[in-house]
């Protein structure tokens, strides 16, 4: 039967890349698009959603091609502040965008009164959704997002702090911030919403990411045990290229899993699996090109103490400290 | 390794038929099961079937004023009975206390004394009680009455325990099937209505106290006066411009109320509520009553005035009938407030997500279209990558959405739109351990090791890894439900399952078919 065999490989046997020799190149490359990144995070800025910012969102299906014009005109008699509107899907279907109000108990009210305005200006229009979402509920999700976005960090941080050397985690937690700046870039330029699906996206992102770094440190560890006089620099290189296949063949996988939803999931769901499809990429080429290297700046003296010396004089070499 | 013990495999085939029965119900229509059947169904959130979600805030502040306006008032009554002169009895909710000070310092003691019976017993934990109210005094006679922090804790615990409770009364007088209304933070309630698409009567009945009294009206009071005499308020009347003096002293309260009904005056066909008092309600009702009458008499709704008669005659029945210009539906509304009692303090709603049935059906569509195509990509990718191993991958890959199904159902657990997304990410996710797994095996396979140790080194040397590698992803899921909120916690919980899932049936199960699979063949090389 041929389905047997497997029919191809990504990454042919007996690849071996020096990447090492890149390294400089990457990481001076991944922190000049992060530094960008961060930049247009500031400028344009990102488009925060409702969830984060505040405000009102009402999807309306009017019995015929919606008049723009006129519901414009009635929404902004009603005093509330910069109305959006915008044709959604097809012409009966409209999407209006109220900016948060002062209180939190006025934002019902705006609500009921653009409901009465409907009435009024588009007779038998309906309200397929409604989201409501008061400044301080906004203020408190995304304090929540920040804070859970943060405490994942430090939890991947003190994980691989007690499952590898701390070498392993600092290289983790930059290679992490490095990537998750990226996202933060991409939103603003694609101006995807930053609402908590988004934050959803980038959480699994980075727990996609350090299983991908775990999976090479993991190769490390043990390469560092059985080639205990191979030169750090190509004991990277060697591990990189042997987790190689793995690590493309996962992100295939998972990106073959998102990017149904990216293409099908709909309004929903685009933004957030957009997002995933992004972040996929950049933790696979952080994994290879990012990830390691930074261990050889980190480690080249300390994680291969026993090169100098001959093997036997250091029994513990220090990789092996947490092993099991 | 690749030996299993014949009652491994019972409870590894156990686990699988065990996955089957609790996804089946999930299949048949709710009505269709029998209710002696202990099944569960995975809920639907409200993002898919269409409904709304509320999420109210009970308003503290207010809980805490009316406690000082309480203590205050004791304190005046309490005061004048010693005889005890005092100056600017002031409370203070934004410091949570009530300060004044006695004339004459050589009372404070005595003062003090009297304020000390106004306070109430609050748990401090430990089936240990402490008064609600720490007092201390000054020598120049400054006495301040401070509510303590566990009283204030207490009391707002209290108040919304019992917010909830009104809550869901009014909501089931509605007759919304399978509300869920649950407590969120400290003073938050979560409300979610399935099926309601215009929530706007729900949130008018939920934005009102509903806190009824009836008091006597002062007929002396001069109306035109800036301030009103002690002991009386100038209320507003349902119509707009009316004003009445009503006595701050609440003769019965709406609590004493036992029915509430809309109904119809059969004299000139206004609508009307009738309401009818429980025993205390229709003894006060009836001395007040008898020792009024010829005067008037106000019904306050809401610190409104929604009619004031004058008593004709003594009411000794315990019944009675509020006429005030009622729609049909407002009478009907009040009768409902009314039955289900006044909240401790006003309800605001800070959140609001309604989703027609439409958008729900489209949201069911395109994740499910996207659940087909992630499959279908992910189960061919696999099988043309692995060949047959990768087969493996993908029958364990089935086992494991068929146990995230079944584990979804025997926790209850709701489905939402990022649910379903969580699970078309776990089909990408989950086979991670395989592709660890057979990598593996070729690398051994390579180094020149022989069929059956290269399997064993496989399974056990991925094992390591893939514990590691797994955890990470539960790490980051346990984050996102303890802070998310919503719709997103359901993809926390759908991705932390396929995780856990997928460590077990990729290698677990897939071991026991490669061994299944090795023991009958017994093949010179490995397809890998």
């Amino acid at each position: 039967m041929f389905l047997s065999r497997p029919l191809f490989r990504i990454v042919p046997d007996n690849t071996q890349i020096a990447f090492m020799r890149g390294r400089v190149l990457g990481i001076a490359f991944s922190a000049l698009l992060s530094v960008i990144s961060l930049g247009l995070a500031f400028y344009p800025g990102l488009e925060k959603g409702i969830d984060f910012r505040g405000g009102i969102i009402m999807e309306i299906r009017t019995p015929g091609p919606a008049d723009l014009g006129a519901l414009r005109g009635t929404m902004s008699g009603l005093n509330l502040g910069d109305v959006g509107l915008q044709q959604f899907g097809d012409d009966s279907t409209v999407l209006l965008r109220l900016p948060v109000q002062g209180e939190e108990g006025s934002t019902q009210g705006a609500v009921n009164a653009v409901r009465g305005a409907l009435e009024q200006v588009a007779p038998g229009a309906r309200i397929l959704r409604t989201e409501a979402v008061g400044n301080r509920v906004s203020a408190e999700l995304f304090a929540n997002s920040l804070i859970a976005l943060g405490i994942s960090m430090l939890a991947m941080l003190a994980y691989i702090w007690f499952r590898f050397e701390w070498q392993f985690a600092v290289g983790a937690i930059v290679t992490l911030v490095l990537e998750t700046t990226k996202v933060v870039g991409f939103l603003a330029i694609t101006r995807i919403e930053f609402s908590l699906t988004t934050v959803a996206a980038v959480l699994t992102i980075i727990g996609f990411s350090i299983n991908d770094k775990v999976v090479v440190y993991d190769r490390m560890r043990e390469n560092l045990r059985k080639y205990k006089t191979m030169p750090l620099r190509q004991l990277i290189d060697r591990s990189i290229n042997e987790t190689l296949n793995r690590t493309v063949g996962t992100s295939m996988t998972l990106l073959l899993s998102a990017l149904p939803l990216a293409l099908f999931g709909g309004d929903a769901l685009s933004g957030f699996a957009w997002t995933m499809v992004f972040g996929i990429i950049a933790s696979t080429s952080s994994s290879i090109f990012i990830a390691a290297p930074i261990l050889l700046f980190l480690g080249e003296n300390r994680l291969r103490r026993g090169t100098e010396a001959p093997a036997p004089a250091s029994p513990g070499a220090s990789g092996s400290a947490t092993g099991r | 390794m690749l030996y299993f013990a014949r009652w491994k495999v019972a409870a590894i085939l156990g686990v699988i038929l065990l996955g089957v029965l609790l996804t089946l119900p999930n299949l048949l229509p709710r009505s269709a099961i029998p209710s002696w059947v202990p099944a569960r169904q995975i809920a639907l959130g409200l993002d898919l079937r269409g409904g709304s979600y509320l999420l109210l805030e009970v308003d503290l502040n207010a809980v805490v004023r009316e406690r000082l306006e309480s203590l205050a008032d004791g304190a005046r009554t309490r005061l004048r009975q010693a005889n005890i002169g005092y100056l600017n009895l002031q409370a203070q909710p934004a410091a949570n206390r009530l300060t004044l000070r006695v004339r004459e310092p050589g009372q404070v003691q005595a003062a003090l004394a009297a304020l000390r019976e106004l306070a109430n017993p609050v748990p401090v934990g430990g089936g240990a009680t402490a008064p609600d109210v720490d007092l201390a005094s000054e020598p120049d006679g400054t006495i301040t009455a401070t509510l303590s922090e566990a009283a204030l804790r207490a009391r707002a615990s209290g108040a919304v325990e019992q917010s909830i409770e009104i809550v869901r009364r009014r909501i089931d007088e509605t007759g919304v099937a399978e509300a869920l209304i649950a407590r969120q933070g400290a003073s938050r309630i979560l409300v979610q209505l399935p099926g309601v698409e215009d929530p706007n009567r729900i949130k008018d009945l939920l934005g009102r106290t509903a806190r009824m009294t009836f008091r006597l009206l002062d007929e002396n009071a001069n109306m035109q006066a800036a301030v009103p005499p002690p002991g009386v308020e100038f209320l507003e009347g349902e119509q707009a411009g009316t004003r009445y003096p009503v006595r701050r002293r609440i003769e019965v309260d709406g609590a004493n109320l036992s029915d509430a009904r809309a109904g119809q005056d059969s004299r000139n066909g206004e609508w009307v509520v009738n309401f009818s008092f429980d025993s205390v309600g229709t003894r006060r009702f009836a001395d007040i009553t008898r020792q009024n009458v010829g005067r008037p008499f106000a019904i306050v709704l809401d610190n409104k005035v929604i009619t004031a008669p004058v008593i004709r005659e003594p009411i000794t029945g315990g019944r009675g009938q509020i006429s005030g210009n009622f729609t049909a539906a407002g009478a009907n509304d009040l009768a409902v407030l009314l039955r289900a009692g006044a909240l401790p303090a006003p309800l605001t709603v800070v959140e609001e997500r309604t989703v027609g049935p439409e958008l729900g059906a489209d949201a069911i569509r395109a994740g499910l279209l996207s659940l087909a195509v992630g499959a279908v990509f992910v189960l061919g990718y696999m099988g043309l990558a692995y060949g047959l191993f990768g087969w493996f991958a993908n029958l364990a890959l089935v086992v494991n959405i068929l146990l995230l199904m079944a584990a979804l159902s025997a926790l209850g657990a709701t489905l939402t739109l990022p649910g379903i997304a969580g699970i078309v990410l776990t089909l990408g996710t989950a086979v991670d351990a395989n592709i660890l797994i057979n990598e593996r095996i070729r690398e051994e396979v390579r180094a020149g090791r022989p069929p059956v140790s290269a399997l064993e080194a496989g399974f056990t040397k991925a094992s390591g890894t893939i514990m590691d590698s797994n955890l990470t992803n539960l790490i980051a899921m346990a984050c996102l439900y303890v802070l998310g909120s919503g719709p997103v916690r359901g993809f926390a919980v759908t991705v932390a399952i396929g995780t856990i899932a997928s460590m077990w049936s990729a290698t677990v199960l897939v071991r026991l078919m490669v061994s299944a699979w090795y023991r009958s063949r017994r093949p010179k090389t490995l397809p890998v």
